[in-house]
């Protein structure tokens, strides 16, 4: 009955502060700490990773012995799809230009949700493709090329 | 008299026909977005903030950012009158006795209500701008380093104070927005740091993206986990019109709610989400019959929904005055004042004086337009309800990924979208708040510098933050905030009022 039981939230929660506190302190220690007359660009840094570390343990040890309750439902395949899709956006923009980038954007991105009907998808990427055209390249004027050299012949 | 030679001067900025124009753009797209399902005001203004750099001139841009967020305020009522879904977390409480009203077919009236209320306190706070910012931004101008340390110390220890759930976090959360807003260029000497060799970061991590990630991108995954179709119960609304007897009961609601929205509104930290709770409890302790609270009362609308906006407009204030911000839209209203080159801060009142009063007037107007819009267009709000969320979100992700990559062509900042994205979901399920971190992210490089300053002037004396005067109580303050917060009676009344506003 000795086994260390832990609330996984806290504890996933407090050592992710304490990883992030190591990290950035290891940073802060490349760069000049300064002195109390003259901080260097390490020296708040290094005092804030200290601080960070800090409060990484405090939620760490609270979580050790409280049961907690699990994680909910995870959106796994909303996370693939919609943190994709930026990405997309940044690989497409030039080659396929502002119209063909927001098409594929967010024709991609309709496929995170379990209700998307298969045939709504496209007609929505190409309204949204027309919608962006009209109001942003020629409405506000955004600096992108319309098309781009993929699709030119 | 200066103020209202100075009004007049915003009154005519505000109202030259362009700025109207996007103040009711801004106020539309606010109230579009308070009542379509899973997007907040933060999240919008974050997206639309890089496209509004298209439009040029900064006040126009600024005063259409403003309209977004009390537009939202706006359409969060609404839909938490007609469907019990708070749009905003501000509207939280009008739900509980607007809903009830709105079953028993008092929909209209409900409605009515909230847009009386908020105008009034929208007019008064208004007012209340023009009349304290300049006071405070003349305090505001003979502060030194040391004391602007100090006051970001009690704007983050004020946000912490009033984040949701654990107070450990919170703090965690603040100070790892400050470290991040470190990343890159070193202000004062120059030399990179903490950025892992990425030279592509450039010089600061991208606040867009990163405002864009953890708010907009978080708050799209958190939907996704379940979905689900919402109800919508009333088709058709009619009776808007209070009868003589609503009025008699609403005054004194909304005087109260307005003046008590107005002062929490100036604390750091979302002084509006606070007021309405706070506005609630009051009105259920001085009302006659406090059983009707929770089945209807006219009151439980009323005043926190003054509250609420008061809250909202007097949260301005010490954005404007000092450059500090009290809330995450204040924080993104910063952001978006830097990247249009103006540097925020008490200086703001005597340079740019037409931007600034601009603004104050544009918010008067925007309430105006918020009344003679809203009501008749609460129709056409009641079917948007009923667009369904998966055609939502694919738009929000091309909207965003155009806004970003607009602010400067820059591929990369596509990339940490998706990082920040990622980061933020991660963290809302840890059940960490993003608007501490968020505040952090801003205030990070300001604290430095000054801090820094501040130390080379008390020629290496860190005792210089105490031995001032202001400096000294502002910090005194920070640390009577942080000592209340941690008593375990406040933190118990703590934890129920946030556990209510889920």
């Amino acid at each position: 009955m000795n086994r260390l039981t832990f609330d996984k939230e806290n504890a996933i929660c407090g050592a992710f502060f304490v990883l992030c506190g190591l990290i950035f302190g290891y940073q802060s220690l490349q760069v000049d700490l300064g002195s109390w007359l003259r901080i260097g660009p390490g020296g708040m840094p290094l005092v804030l990773s200290g601080l960070l570390i800090l409060m990484g343990v405090v939620i760490f040890v609270g979580a050790i012995n409280v049961g907690g309750e699990p994680i909910g439902k995870i959106a796994w395949r909303g996370m693939f799809f919609i943190l994709l899709a930026p990405i997309i956006f940044g690989l497409t923009v030039r080659g396929l230009g502002f119209v063909g980038a927001v098409f594929v954007t967010s024709l991609f991105a309709s496929f995170a949700s379990y209700r998307m009907k298969w045939w709504v998808a496209p007609i929505l990427a190409a309204a949204l493709a027309v919608f962006s055209l009209i109001v942003f390249s020629y409405g506000l004027g955004l600096p992108f090329e319309r098309v781009g050299p993929w699709l030119r012949f | 008299m200066d103020l209202f030679s100075n009004l007049a001067l915003g009154f005519s900025t505000a109202s030259s026909l362009y700025n109207i124009a996007f103040c009711l753009i801004g106020v539309l797209l606010g109230t579009l977005i308070g009542v379509l399902p899973g997007i907040g005001a933060t999240a919008t203004i974050a997206m639309l903030l890089p496209i509004t750099f298209q439009i040029g001139d900064p006040v126009s841009s600024l005063i259409m950012l403003a309209g977004i967020y009390y537009g939202a305020q706006y359409g969060g009522s609404t839909t938490a009158i007609l469907i019990n879904m708070p749009g905003e977390s501000s509207s939280a409480v009008t739900a509980i006795d607007g809903y009830q009203m709105a079953r028993k077919g008092r929909a209209g009236v409900a409605l009515a209500t909230a847009a009386i209320g908020s105008f009034f306190a929208g007019s008064v706070a208004t007012v209340l701008i023009a009349l304290f910012a300049p006071p405070l931004t003349t305090i505001a101008l003979k502060f030194g380093s040391a004391e602007y340390c100090s006051l970001m110390v009690v704007g983050l220890v004020m946000s912490v104070a009033l984040a949701h759930g654990s107070v450990v976090k919170a703090v965690a959360m603040v100070i790892l927005g400050l470290l991040l807003g470190l990343v890159g260029q070193d202000v004062i000497s120059g030399a990179p740091r903490l950025n892992f060799g990425m030279t592509q970061l450039g010089d600061q991590l991208n606040f867009v993206a990163l405002a864009v990630g953890l708010f907009g991108i978080a708050e799209i995954l958190r939907n996704l986990e379940d979905e689900r179709t919402r109800e919508v119960l009333m088709s058709k609304v009619t009776g808007l019109m209070p009868t003589k007897e609503d009025f008699k009961r609403m005054a004194m609601p909304i005087l109260r709610g307005t003046g008590l929205g107005s002062a929490l509104g100036i604390l750091p930290g979302n002084g509006a989400v606070l007021a309405a709770f706070a506005s609630y409890t009051i009105e259920k302790r001085m009302a006659k019959d406090p059983h009707e609270f929770g089945h209807g009362a006219i009151e439980g609308v009323a005043g926190p929904e003054s509250a609420n906006n008061a809250g909202a407009q007097t949260s301005f204030i010490p954005m404007l005055t000092l450059g500090i911000p009290a809330n995450p839209v204040m924080a993104l209203m910063i952001g978006a004042m830097i990247i249009q080159g103006i540097v925020p801060g008490p200086n703001v009142a005597a340079e740019r004086p037409a931007l600034f009063w601009g603004l104050i007037a544009s918010m008067w107007i925007g309430n105006l337009l918020l009344v003679i819009l809203n009501l008749p267009l609460i129709g056409l709000w009641v079917k948007l309800l009923k667009v369904p969320y998966y055609v939502l979100f694919p738009t929000i992700m091309a909207f965003c990924s155009i806004g970003v990559y607009s602010v400067n062509s820059n591929i990369w900042d596509l990339y940490a979208v998706a990082f920040f994205g990622l980061l933020g979901y991660f963290l809302v399920k840890l059940r960490c708040e993003p608007a501490p971190l968020l505040l952090g992210f801003v205030l990070g490089p300001l604290l430095e510098e000054n801090l820094r300053r501040a130390m080379i002037l008390s020629r290496g004396d860190p005792t210089t933050f105490v031995t001032r005067p202001i400096s000294a109580g502002l910090l005194l303050l920070a640390v009577a905030v942080l000592v209340v917060v941690f008593l375990p009676s406040v933190r118990r009344k703590r934890e129920e009022v946030f556990v209510e506003d889920e």
